[in-house]
């Protein structure tokens, strides 16, 4: 009992200690003064948060099932502007999105890679500090849930932001791709981009957000530079908007990956993710929908491949307040080797939120004996008239579907990744760009080559 | 058809085999030729299902003795892969759906594993494209069922076409049906019947499993085999079949049991 006593409050003090730490970083650095009036409100307050929080343990009941201890000993310094070439973008560069592109190294803009000059005129789409952008106080830094911990760090920290604006009834049929790599050094470092979309009323945009490292290829499986991401993504969709939204996270195999994606979503309308998760020795995404009017539609594909020893925990929560709101969600978590995927999905439909119909399904492929996963479908409906569905599957690659495909010629490797693909292709069918989805498709099938 | 001297496709000899302990075949002998269309036929449990799987490789059972030489090799030391490139086709009494994974997909990397087993080219995806729509006839199937999941949300039915159809596609040696008239209706019963007539040559033979006399009313064979408890009690042609219709499978044990 005399260890237990003297153990618990240091390894809590160091938490503490470790926010700290990372938040005088930040805190020096001010940023643009352009942007500074702006957020400054939501940055005291962010600050202010932070002095009583600390790095979160497993006793926290949102973080039980991913361990930050091995964050706590690492000496992150954070990342300054880093010497960028052509080579930079490496594997994110998309045919599709050569002139609607943002690309932000270490949290700071690179205008050399990037090029909006393939959007319509009116549609704002650029950094924040280099911006005219008079309506973002109403936006920035505004979602609900910015007390959370990593989201208060990255609000404190803000300097800068990838921002699209696009007026109301703009249709962009181009997607917006905003790339988000990190250049790593010899000793570890962090960053925190942040992005900001606010899509207005009748307006339709389709957003591929991605974080990789810097001259990072796909299915890089060589030991690489510890680096820690922590990014926020703020979606605003006002009424009868919509919003697809295709977020990639394949971070270096070494780094860790902490991000909040909220989304707040007006009347009647439209917002659809699909989240494809491969990167991060370590990765944690938080997902959190809240319905701002009746009649929203909410479509949730998400997707996890990994393998060794990589952490993938998603957390999703769709708060629906409002008359006839409609969630779809699938997510699909492939573990190969040791890794452990961990998907806690919360659904909370409030006495208001009548006719509303939602279903949820989680669903896990384990490809060795000691890949594991936890899985957390939640329901809360205090309504009492609604549609509401939700499950969670496990299961491991079929014998008799690997018999099936033997049986027609093709070899026990050839046969598994086919149904390694079929299960993941469902969830990657969904990208708004199909060459995407076919790199992603070799990532994954790359990562869990046995 | 039965064609003197032609080649031995299917030799089987005394084979015996077992799952999770329990001696399911019991010492079979069959010997099958080109043109030959042979009929199984056989009350529940008698070991005719185990006997169409042990020939496709399946790894839940246990060969205890016995041989089958297929085309002059041992079947028996090859992988299910290997079999089905070499020639043998098992239509699934159950054809397993997998969801996510498109029928062309699946159908293309079938057929260009056996063709490249053969040292053939592989088809690209329009020459691919081109062979299934002339195949697609054999069996009345829809191009639409191609850019589906394969055989999810299948009807019964439209399971045993497609099982018709990879069979179309890979052009075996030996088909081996594994009943596939079960749960049929009518029409879709004479769809599969006449694909698997169209197939049937000189070159190839076919092994038709089944617990029903009405598929062979379609698929005409020229031998039938009786089995029961792991063996085959008797062979005959195609009257046998009208004969156990008649008067059932216990017939034949009682004359057998005479017999011995």
């Amino acid at each position: 009992m005399v260890s237990e006593t003297f153990i618990k409050p240091s390894a809590a003090d160091k938490r503490v200690a470790k926010l700290q730490e990372l938040l005088a970083q930040v805190s020096g650095s001010r940023g643009d003064s352009r942007i500074a009036p702006t957020v400054a409100e939501s940055q005291s307050r962010a600050r202010a948060i932070l002095s009583e929080l600390a790095i979160p343990s497993t006793k926290d009941e949102e973080w039980r099932f991913t361990d930050l201890s091995s964050l706590l000993d690492i000496n992150f310094q954070l990342a300054g502007p880093a010497a960028v070439d052509v080579f930079a973008l490496a594997d994110s560069e998309l045919d599709e999105t050569a002139n609607s592109r943002l690309v932000f190294v270490n949290g700071i803009y690179v205008p050399e890679l990037s090029s909006v000059a393939g959007l319509p005129a009116g549609v704002q789409v650029g950094n924040l500090s280099a911006g005219n952008f008079p309506e973002i106080a109403s936006y920035l830094a505004q979602q609900q849930g910015g007390q959370e911990v990593f989201t208060a760090l990255n609000t404190a920290g803000l300097a800068d932001a990838a921002v699209v604006w696009v007026p109301a009834n703009t249709i962009i049929e181009t997607p917006i791709h905003l790339v988000f790599l990190t250049a790593a050094g010899a000793t570890p470092v962090w960053s925190q981009p942040r992005a900001l979309v606010v899509a207005q009323r009748g307006s339709a945009c389709t957003i591929i957000e991605e974080y990789a490292a810097a001259r990072g290829t796909w299915c890089a499986q060589e030991a690489s530079n510890c680096y820690l991401t922590n990014a926020v993504t703020e979606i605003w969709l006002a009424e009868n908007a919509q919003v697809k939204h295709d977020r990639i996270q394949r971070e270096a195999t070494n780094a860790f990956h902490i991000s909040k994606t909220a989304v707040s979503q007006a009347k009647d309308s439209r917002y659809t993710c699909t989240a494809v998760t491969s990167g991060a020795k370590l990765s944690r995404h938080n997902l959190e929908i809240f319905q701002a009017g009746e009649g929203t539609e909410t479509v949730l594909n998400g997707l996890a491949g990994i393998s060794n020893s990589q952490v993938a925990d998603a957390h999703t929560a769709v708060i629906l307040n409002h008359p006839h709101g409609i969630v779809r969600q699938l997510h699909k978590c492939i573990a190969d080797g040791n890794a452990h995927a961990v998907f806690n999905g919360k659904i909370f439909v409030a006495k208001a939120a009548q006719l509303t119909d939602a279903s949820q399904l989680n669903r896990n492929l384990l490809l060795s004996r000691k890949a594991k996963v936890d899985t957390k479908p939640q329901l809360e409906i205090i309504a009492d008239n609604v549609k509401c569905s939700h499950g969670a599957t496990v299961s491991q690659l079929e014998p008799q579907e690997m018999f099936y495909l033997q049986s027609r010629g093709l070899d026990p490797a050839t046969s598994r990744n086919l149904l390694i693909d079929g299960f993941a292709g469902e969830i990657l069918a969904q990208l708004s760009i199909p060459a995407l989805g076919a790199k992603l498709s070799r990532c994954i099938a790359c990562r869990t080559d046995n | 058809m039965i064609i003197d001297n032609s080649e031995v496709i299917l030799s089987v000899r005394d084979l015996t085999a077992e799952i999770d302990g329990n001696q399911i075949l019991k010492g079979l002998t069959l010997e099958i030729k080109a043109g030959e269309i042979h009929a199984i036929m056989g009350p529940n449990g008698s070991g005719k299902s185990t006997f169409s799987k042990i020939l496709a490789g399946h790894p839940a059972y246990t060969v205890t003795g016995g041989e089958v030489i297929f085309k002059g090799k041992n079947l028996l030391e090859l992988e299910p892969e290997e079999r089905a490139r070499e020639g043998v086709f098992l239509a699934f009494q159950y054809p397993v759906e997998i969801p996510g994974v498109s029928n062309t997909d699946f159908l293309r990397a079938s057929c260009n594993a056996r063709r490249k087993h053969h040292g053939l080219p592989e088809l690209d995806a329009f020459d691919f494209e081109d062979l299934i729509q002339e195949k697609l006839q054999i069996v009345q199937m829809d191009p639409s069922f191609l850019s589906r999941s394969v055989n999810q949300g299948f009807s019964g039915g439209e399971k045993k076409r497609n099982e018709i159809l990879q069979m179309a596609i890979l052009e075996p040696k030996l088909g081996i049906l594994d009943e596939t008239d079960s749960g049929l209706d009518i029409d879709a019963l004479k769809i599969v019947a006449n694909g698997v007539n169209q197939l049937s040559n000189a070159e190839n033979a076919m092994l038709v499993i089944t617990h029903y006399q009405r598929l062979l009313n379609y698929i005409v064979p020229d031998f039938i085999h009786v089995m029961e408890g792991g063996r085959i009690l008797t062979s005959g042609t195609k009257e046998l079949a009208l004969e156990l219709e008649a008067r059932g499978y216990d017939w034949v044990k009682e004359e057998l049991a005479v017999g011995v």
